[in-house]
């Protein structure tokens, strides 16, 4: 069995946030991690790997830095790696990245690919659906189980306050909640393997299958009109009143505002 | 010449932070508090591979070297000086002798489960009338010719991870030798399990700091252990100890370190915090002027204790060089630095720095035994002076 785990480098929010001029994440200036979601893709595809034997490849489209959480895949027990980096694809909004990482997917052999549900960064939760569009393969979104069975992949799919177990036939895409599974930590000697290890770095000539128009910049519907922090909404009222009283007080502000 | 760590070590060093702040933290306090062995941060140490990390990949360990060690029992030790001591008794008391001088056989035997984290190891050398000075020994191994057992008497004190290990590499007396006119005692080393009858466990010690570590007495009553159990040869018991705790010296030196770092690390976040007269303490010169004394001899430790570990890789690879001196410059630079450091990181905490809340507190219980066991700071002294009047 064949797993592909898509990947994304993305900013590490506890180092702050910069953009560049024209409200694109400046990612060269910050701190910088696995996306927690696609972390929990990784540990489920590594789980079946232990259970039922599997080969993994990790993919993640980013700048030659992305090496990193590559590199970090394959210390964890991830098999192969696959970078695909060119400037001409920078700036790339979902449809223009998922766009290209089908394309490197179409270059693999592959039972299930796993994506996180959502980037911590743009929170779009697009580029795995659209993936599986682009591979006119079935995806199953929201996943808080994954569990193979033959040729079959069996999927909780977080639902409001409920689940659906939804059966699907591989190859098939399944996004990850990053609640599905509790990602292990490196090894020390998985370490060291993986930084010896041979990741596979594909260019925009290496990618066949893909129309210029898809990409980069360029090739993003998207356009950001304006981005910046958020703004101090100023501080807050403080009142010191008795118990009864402060319920009276917040009932009163509640129905001022009408929020109840 | 560079100071700068490689990828892979860029690597390690962010896992073992992680795991440290994540599964080590939240349980340093409790374990100081209970003076409870933390066996499940052991099972979790055992699962990521983190009890064999020196250890060649033939003999279940990760492969890595020794700076990956170091930095390992470096971020432990800078949340909980426990769990450091325990990884570091393990790997460098009792795992690397065998390594090193064990046989085939013992080798194929103890070291998988030890490096994989399903057995713990520990070393016995201290009686409480010996320990760096070995001729003090009184535990006695005599060899039984009929049933090839070796018949042990005696009993050993401080022994780390004491009633928690499988595994003892155990130091005792074999008979008298003459040399250079006098006769002294023949030292051996010994492989002893935990099970075996007439090993048993005397008291607990009751301690200042460390307190999660098991450190109790180990006693022998005719215990006896196959003949094959011998460690290296017989008579080579001493150079078997004291390579032993050369290496030990290093592990203890990281985990003075970490303390040393830690209480830094968390004094730098007080400071800024905490306020008086109107302003944060650390806009006062006073406390300003401490931290950059605090942090420089933080640094210094650390480019000896690295240093250690770049040595003694060296004799992995060659089996020569010694590191001996710069082993017992880094565990005595070290150790003082992180009593002088945890010492000023409650002082600069004020009242609150005293109590338990504070995870300084410990640090300083913590950080005064780096500087007496595998060797006082005493001895540290007498190796380096002696290699330098040599």
């Amino acid at each position: 069995m064949k797993i592909v785990v898509c990947l994304k480098q993305v900013p590490d929010t506890k180092g702050g946030v910069q953009f560049n001029p024209d409200g694109t994440l400046n990612r060269a200036a910050m701190l910088a991690i696995m996306n927690p979601d696609d972390k929990a893709g990784l540990e489920a595809a590594l789980r079946i790997k232990d259970e039922c034997g599997a080969e993994v490849t990790v993919i993640t489209m980013g700048l030659p830095k992305a090496t990193d959480v590559l590199m970090e895949a394959l210390a964890m027990g991830a098999d192969k790696a696959i970078l695909i980096t060119d400037r001409v694809l920078g700036g790339a909004d979902t449809w223009a990245t998922s766009s290209t990482v089908a394309a490197g997917i179409k270059k693999l052999d592959y039972d299930l690919i796993i994506t996180g549900r959502q980037a911590i960064d743009g929170d779009t939760a697009q580029v795995g659906p659209q993936i599986s569009e682009h591979l006119d393969i079935p995806v199953i979104s929201y996943a808080q189980d994954i569990k193979i069975d033959g040729d079959y992949v069996i999927v909780q799919r977080q639902f409001d306050d409920r689940y659906h177990v939804l059966k699907a036939k591989m190859p098939c895409l399944v996004t990850a909640l990053g609640e599905l599974a509790q990602p292990r930590y490196m090894t020390p000697g998985g370490i060291f393997d993986a930084v010896n290890a041979d990741i596979t770095v594909w260019s925009r000539a290496d990618l066949t299958d893909l129309d210029d128009a898809n990409i980069g910049l360029a090739g993003s519907p998207t356009k950001i009109a304006k981005a910046s922090d958020k703004v101090r909404k100023g501080a807050g009222e403080k009142v010191t009143l008795d118990p009864k009283e402060s319920v009276d007080y917040i009932m009163g502000k509640l129905n001022e505002k009408h929020i109840i | 010449m560079d100071f700068t760590l490689k990828k892979e070590h860029e690597m390690a060093r962010q896992l073992f932070k992680d795991f440290a702040q994540n599964e080590v933290k939240p349980l340093a306090q409790e374990t100081d508090e209970t003076e409870i062995f933390p066996r499940v941060t052991v099972d979790k140490l055992a699962k990521y591979g983190m009890l064999g990390i020196p250890v060649p990949r033939e003999y279940g360990g990760q492969g890595c070297d020794i700076l990956t060690y170091v930095l390992c029992v470096e971020e432990l030790a800078k949340v909980c000086g426990t769990t450091s001591v325990i990884v570091s008794a393990h790997t460098s008391l009792c795992i690397d002798p065998i390594l090193t001088y064990g046989t085939e056989e013992q080798k194929q035997k103890y070291i998988p489960k030890l490096a994989t984290g399903e057995w713990l190891g520990a070393f016995g050398l201290t009686e409480p009338g010996a320990g760096t000075d070995a001729q003090g020994q009184q535990t006695k191994a005599v060899l039984d010719e009929n049933t090839h057992e070796w018949v042990i008497n005696g009993s050993k004190c401080f022994i780390t991870n004491g009633k928690e290990a499988d595994v003892y590499v155990l130091i005792a007396v074999t008979g008298l030798i003459e040399k250079r006119g006098r006769t002294q005692k023949e030292i051996s080393a010994f492989i002893v399990e935990k099970g075996t009858p007439g090993f048993t466990f005397g008291t607990k010690e009751k301690k200042m700091g460390i307190r999660g570590s098991s450190t109790y007495e180990l006693i022998f009553q005719d215990c006896r252990i196959p003949e094959e159990n011998l460690l290296g040869k017989k008579g080579k018991g001493f150079a078997i100890a004291m390579h032993s705790l050369d290496g030990g010296r290093i592990g203890i030196a990281a985990q003075a370190l970490g303390l040393a770092e830690g209480a830094l690390d968390n004094t730098i976040a007080y400071v800024k915090e905490r306020k008086q007269f109107g302003r944060a303490i650390a806009q006062f010169q006073n406390t300003q002027f401490q931290l950059a004394d605090m942090a420089t001899k933080v640094e210094a430790a650390k480019m000896l204790v690295y240093r250690a570990a770049m040595k003694k890789a060296q004799f992995q690879i060659d089996g020569k060089t010694s590191y001996s001196v710069e082993a017992a410059m880094a565990k005595l630079y070290a150790a003082e630095v992180a009593m002088e450091v945890t010492t000023k990181a409650v002082q600069l905490h004020g009242g609150y720095g005293y109590t338990r809340e504070y995870d300084v507190e410990r640090m300083m219980r913590d950080a005064k035994i780096t500087e007496i066991y595998e060797g006082t700071s005493e001895v540290q002294r007498m190796v380096i002076s002696g290699s330098i009047l040599a």
